[in-house]
């Protein structure tokens, strides 16, 4: 108990605790240095430092009425709470709070998945039911159903759609926010609250229509600070029969444009999944000369770009395509996409890839069938929780820019060079933005590009760097008008400033809530840039 | 405050101690329950990174597998079902404190009588490998 909670002693700390321990049984109130541990961001870039934010105690309720009892304890001590869900929010910040000394929530032990219904294609589960654990309730009932993961199945629904996480499948799921529906959340007083038709007794309806009458208060609750939520429901994928797979390559970098006017039509249209868009290029990166020009100041030229193509012999971009649905509607899916991608760009290459029909077996999960070199990664894409995208986690983890962008050729050069000039003099880092940086169609209505920089714990003139390059990339991109999708809290201040359309309107509506509905300032004080009054005036 | 490592190094030690003393005297064959869970607990939080399985994608080993792989240069095993050596202590040392892109687990996801289910499981798959 060596971190207090601010403005309380260690006398007033040990009574509030004590209470807790009373409210939800002494073995889930941890408050040891050594229990505490792996509370801590492993891939913080701040550890060690003045900057980490540790928690002073965790605690870990059973069922909603421990939620409650823990809300109204530390109300009348004044204690910030940090709920987590399962916790693995790495690269944002993982289990730790906003505020040092907050009492982390931890949900883990709430880990029932409460309905799962094939008909009506929904689920309705508690925060510690991890992806793994929903995608194994349903294939253990032999359900129809597909979910839709992030790549690291240890995360849980909710904790990742508070988060507005995204997946791989097809765009009304890859939002996992979005795709959420009914959700029962604690408030800051400790009473419980139902949004959409699960504010209505008796109806059957929560997980299928979200709104119920009235305003909606339920997108509060992602990003935000207004409650713990404690039970959410989710749409799920009928799984569809069949999986249909294609490569798109074009020859030219100006080709991008046309390319991804035609496959924001197929998407929108709900013809496919995620476009996966990436450029062969990337090939040679390794090669100096080609990665002079790749990150030159101001942007390479289109002709010298497409020269270096050609002499290489591969083409410019490439988008790997994905059907799903009966196998006829994947096959007509299939050729519409390839005449309209065909009429639009004559010098477009059409390569059919694989079909099989779902699930997929072993072998077609293990993705090692492709007649083409593909971006996919297929667990992901079919929904199958996995962790095998940690093979890409190096050193010490990483942080996430994520910055939102239109969805348009045009607007990934002009970030690929204004970003990339930003960041140029961090030659310790990879490049994240240059001419071969391709787009990520992850939400299904806009792009995001992505600068993941490493972290070394036992660096930390490298980490004062990443974090100098983190925020020069969050206040150059807002510059011209992209900003960040979710950061960790050491972050979320700097991204919060920049949506400040009409000095902060938002933010200052969001803060007047945040007076109104928890003036103790004790739910995760911080997190989204809210501030209650009382950390304000600091 | 802010140098947390050496405290919670011996506080660690400390908790080893009271969970040593809940375990059967060395040489005695775990419990074939206690494998059994064992075996579940490291399927539900293990094995996902630590399996002997392919990864995913074209991947020869799971993420954890390969980086042990790599790291040991065939001195050991890479997958901790083959390996002899973990008593413990060890692998609790390494669930409650990660290791590089290893994060480290809470007591709420793997408590530390979960840790001893999961050392007696990988004794006796190691030793059944061997034979
Ligand atoms: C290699 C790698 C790949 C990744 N890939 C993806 C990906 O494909 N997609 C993706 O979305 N992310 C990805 N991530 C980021 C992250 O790991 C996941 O989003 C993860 O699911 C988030 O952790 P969690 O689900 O355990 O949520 P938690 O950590 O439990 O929750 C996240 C945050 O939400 C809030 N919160 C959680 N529960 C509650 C609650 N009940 N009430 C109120 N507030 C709450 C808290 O502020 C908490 O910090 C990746 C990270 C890495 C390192």
């Amino acid at each position: 108990m060596s971190v207090l909670p601010p403005d309380l002693d260690a006398a007033r700390f040990a009574e509030a605790l004590a209470e807790m321990r009373q409210a939800i049984g002494p073995d889930w109130v941890f408050a040891s240095d050594e229990d505490l541990g792996p509370y801590r961001d492993s891939f913080s870039p701040v550890w060690d430092t003045q900057q980490e934010r540790l928690a002073s105690a965790a605690v870990a309720p059973a069922d909603v009425a421990q939620v409650s009892s823990i809300v109204r304890i530390a109300g009348r001590f004044g204690i910030p709470l940090f709920p987590i869900s399962t916790g693995k929010n790495f690269g944002y910040g993982g289990p730790s709070p906003n505020v040092h000394g907050s009492v982390i929530v931890d949900l883990k032990r709430m880990d029932k998945v409460l309905e799962v219904d094939e008909a009506r294609a929904f689920a309705l589960v508690e925060p510690g039911v991890s992806y793994f654990d929903l995608y194994r309730t349903i294939e253990e009932r032999g359900l129809k159903l597909m979910i839709d993961c992030p790549d690291p199945g240890w995360g849980s629904p909710i904790g990742n759609s508070l988060e507005r996480g995204i997946g791989y499948t097809m765009g009304a799921f890859r939002d996992h926010f979005g795709a959420s529906c009914g959700m029962e959340v604690v408030l800051p007083d400790g009473e419980v609250m139902r949004t959409g038709m699960g504010a209505l007794p008796g109806a059957k309806t929560w997980q299928e229509y979200r709104y119920g009458f009235g305003p909606d208060p339920a997108g509060l609750f992602a990003q935000g600070n207004f409650g713990i939520v404690t039970k959410m429901g989710f749409r799920l994928y009928p799984r569809p029969d069949h999986y249909r797979t294609a490569l798109v390559t074009v020859p030219r970098r100006r080709d991008f444009v046309k390319l991804v006017e035609q496959c924001n039509i197929l998407s929108d249209a709900m013809l496919c999944g995620e476009p996966v868009y990436a450029s062969p290029l990337m090939a040679l990166m390794g090669n100096p000369s080609f990665a002079a020009l790749a990150t030159k100041k101001g942007g390479a030229s289109d002709a010298a770009l497409d020269a270096a193509a050609s002499e290489a012999g591969l083409p410019a971009w490439q988008v790997d395509l994905q059907f799903f649905g009966p196998e006829a509607t994947t096959r007509a899916n299939f050729a519409h996409a390839r005449e309209r991608i065909l009429s639009a760009i004559p010098t477009a290459t059409v390569i059919a890839g694989e079909d099989f029909p779902l699930p997929a077996t072993k072998e077609q999960l293990a993705n090692v069938a492709q007649p083409y070199r593909s971006s996919i990664r297929r667990h992901g894409a079919l929904g199958v929780p996995s962790l095998g995208i940690w093979k890409i986690v190096r050193e010490d983890g990483h942080l996430g820019f994520f910055p939102v962008l239109a969805r348009s050729g045009e607007e990934v050069f002009r970030m690929q060079r204004v970003m990339g000039d930003a960041l140029h003099e961090f030659d310790q880092l990879p490049s994240y933005f240059n001419a071969a940086s391709a787009p990520l169609h992850w939400h299904p209505h806009a792009f995001q590009m992505v600068f993941a920089p490493p972290v070394k714990r036992a660096d930390p003139a490298f980490n004062a760097m990443v974090d100098t390059a983190m925020r020069r990339a969050v206040e150059v991109a807002a510059e011209h008008g992209w900003g960040d999708y979710r950061a960790a809290p050491i972050y979320q201040d700097a991204v919060s400033d920049t949506y400040s359309f009409n000095n902060h309107a938002l933010r200052r509506f969001h803060e007047t809530l945040k007076d109104a509905i928890d003036p103790a300032g004790i739910i995760a004080p911080g997190r989204g840039g809210i501030w209650p009054q009382r950390f304000r005036k600091r | 405050m802010r140098t947390i490592s050496p405290l919670l190094l011996a506080a660690t030690g400390l908790a080893l101690a009271t969970l040593a003393s809940a375990l059967p005297a060395q040489g005695s064959p775990p419990a074939q329950e206690e494998v059994a869970r064992g075996k579940a607990v490291f399927a539900r939080h293990c094995a996902a990174c630590h399996g002997r399985g392919p990864g995913d994608d074209g991947s020869p080993k799971l993420p954890g597998t390969a980086a042990l792989a790599a790291r040991y240069q065939g001195s050991l095993p890479g997958a901790l079902e083959e390996r002899e050596d973990l008593d413990t202590e060890t692998i609790l040392y390494f669930v409650r404190h990660g290791s590089g892109p290893m994060p480290m687990f809470r007591k709420t996801e793997v408590s530390d009588a979960d840790v001893g289910a999961i050392s007696a499981y990988l004794s006796a798959s190691a030793a059944s490998t061997k034979n």
